[in-house]
């Protein structure tokens, strides 16, 4: 118990002081996810909606592999990441690997088909004449494309907040290719990951709480955004 | 939704604005360490002193020595820090490495329950793993190829003991933790001492000072026989400045005043007790 009291008020000492390495780390977390997200959300947005609105073959298998892809492990995309930007692997001369780059490069694979599974099932929630009507009404194809985002919002903002969620919190992945490298690579989890091995539990349950803080934070600006 | 759309922008605008914080990328090198070295927060202090002293930043990646040396052989690593002198024996003896200089020691020490069921109190480190096996006590191994489990093994080897289920148990993760399931279950396990002192678990310790316990550092330098992208210069760099006065001086006081006793003992010059 006193572990996790500690843990809180820590965690409020930490934020609340300015310590600037929590702040540094806390910022890293945020760019690394938002940009993974962003990187998600181009990639999958325009993947779900081709799956959701299209017809062309293999549409069903793709839909399946991004249903899978949900539960892609974090810790095997981050082997494959990192073996691909090894010293010795195809894009080892970019020398990526233990860069936030390289977890943004990680967390968009994982995020990814979050984003194209929900985005094709939120479009195809909406009435399949819809698209037909608008462009009826004289839309063109780009304007009733965008009416249909509209109408679709919140489900939208919804696969957001799944990928941005599966990414603030995840540690596999970005342990192995950032390396959780003091001041260039850790982020949250894996400095708390490291506090615990170093047997600070309380540090390591302040860490926790400063993510829940910054993943509610930014759901918070999202929603209010979101129900306008 | 535009409101959306533009609050969102606004947040990755400011998420992904600023620069990467962090030195340039030509003049960084990689380390790859064992986790001792970090956990005991030892790193932390050498580092920012060799980061002033040559200009060349560092990216140190903690894992195990086995995974270390790996690293080394792949020509993923410009230098390693590590502790598993058989593993590194052979690893130099393949040819790619450069340079492999002692760099300091501490000790393990065996850890049991304070009631220690086996009897393995003051006894040789021998004696004390065929008691604990005669015993059948739970003993609790990293099981990770960490220069740790590297000793663990051949001191039962040692012992002539072949450990088993159901009471010699493998956590396959870190010191720390491993200290923390040994303490949950009442088990014996193995550990360094650093790791011993900056996060005692409740475990007493049971057995030290035998002359199979000492635990040597060497700096190993890989070449560009292991890979095109090494860095040879940033090893040397690396090799001779933790090899030299101030970090060695840092190294004897790391700890001094938080534990009673130093950490580790720095031994740059001294004879290799592993051999040359």
């Amino acid at each position: 118990m006193d572990v996790l009291l500690d843990g809180v008020a820590q965690a409020f000492s930490l934020l609340f002081s300015g310590d600037a390495e929590t702040w540094a780390i806390t910022l890293l977390t945020l760019r690394v996810s938002l940009g993974a997200t962003l990187v998600a959300a181009l990639v999958g947005v325009p993947l779900g909606a081709a799956i959701a609105l299209g017809s062309f073959p293999g549409r069903r298998v793709l839909l399946a592999a991004a249903n899978t892809g949900m539960g892609l492990p974090p810790v095997v995309v981050g082997l494959v990441v990192t073996v691909l930007l090894w010293r010795s692997g195809p894009l080892g001369g970019l020398g990526l690997l233990y860069t936030p780059t390289a977890m943004v490069i990680a967390q968009a694979v994982i995020a990814t088909p979050v984003v194209v599974a929900l985005v094709a099932a939120a479009l195809q929630q909406v009435d399949p004449e819809f698209l037909v009507q608008m462009q009826g009404l004289g839309a063109t194809r780009v304007r009733a494309l965008l009416a249909l985002g509209a109408e679709a919002r919140l489900p939208l903002l919804a696969a957001a907040m799944a990928a941005f969620g599966a990414v603030v919190s995840e540690v596999g992945a970005a342990q192995m290719v950032g390396g959780n490298i003091a001041g260039q690579t850790r982020v949250l989890t894996t400095a708390a990951v490291l506090a615990t091995s170093r047997g600070e539990f309380g540090l390591a349950i302040a860490f926790g709480l400063v993510l829940l803080l910054l993943a509610f934070a930014v759901n918070l600006v999202v929603t209010l955004a979101g129900q306008r | 939704m535009r409101a959306a759309i533009v609050a969102i922008v606004l947040l990755v605008l400011a998420a992904c604005g600023s620069p990467a914080a962090g030195p340039s990328a030509e003049r960084s090198l990689v380390l790859a360490t064992t986790t001792s070295t970090q956990d005991s927060g030892l790193l932390d202090d050498l580092l920012p002193a060799f980061t002033a002293a040559t200009g060349w930043a560092v990216k140190p990646v903690a894992v195990g020595s086995g995974q270390a040396i790996e690293m080394g052989r792949r020509g993923e690593a410009d230098v390693l820090l590590v502790h598993s002198p058989a593993a590194e024996e052979d690893y130099v003896a393949e040819g790619t490495a450069g340079r492999r200089l002692l760099v300091m020691h501490n000790d393990f020490v065996l850890l049991g329950p304070e009631a220690d069921p086996a009897g393995v109190r003051g006894a040789t480190v021998s004696e004390a793993m065929r008691r604990i096996a005669a015993a059948g006590a739970v003993f609790v191994s990293r099981g990770d190829d960490s220069g740790t489990h590297a000793r663990e093994k051949s001191l039962w080897e040692k012992a002539g003991v072949a450990p088993g289920a159901p009471w010699y148990q493998e956590t396959g993760q870190g010191m720390g933790a491993t200290l923390r399931v040994a303490a949950e279950k009442a088990g014996y396990t193995l550990s360094d001492r650093s790791t011993y002192l900056t996060q005692p678990g409740g475990l007493a310790l049971l057995v030290e000072g035998d002359p199979g316990l000492f635990n040597v550092y060497h700096v190993i330098e890989v070449t560009k026989r292991a890979g095109e992208r090494v860095q040879p210069e940033a090893a040397a760099a690396f090799a001779d400045w933790i090899t030299g006065p101030d970090a060695q001086r840092r190294i004897g006081e790391f700890g001094r005043e938080e534990y009673g006793q130093p950490l580790f003992v720095p031994d740059a010059g001294e004879p290799d007790p592993t051999g040359p």
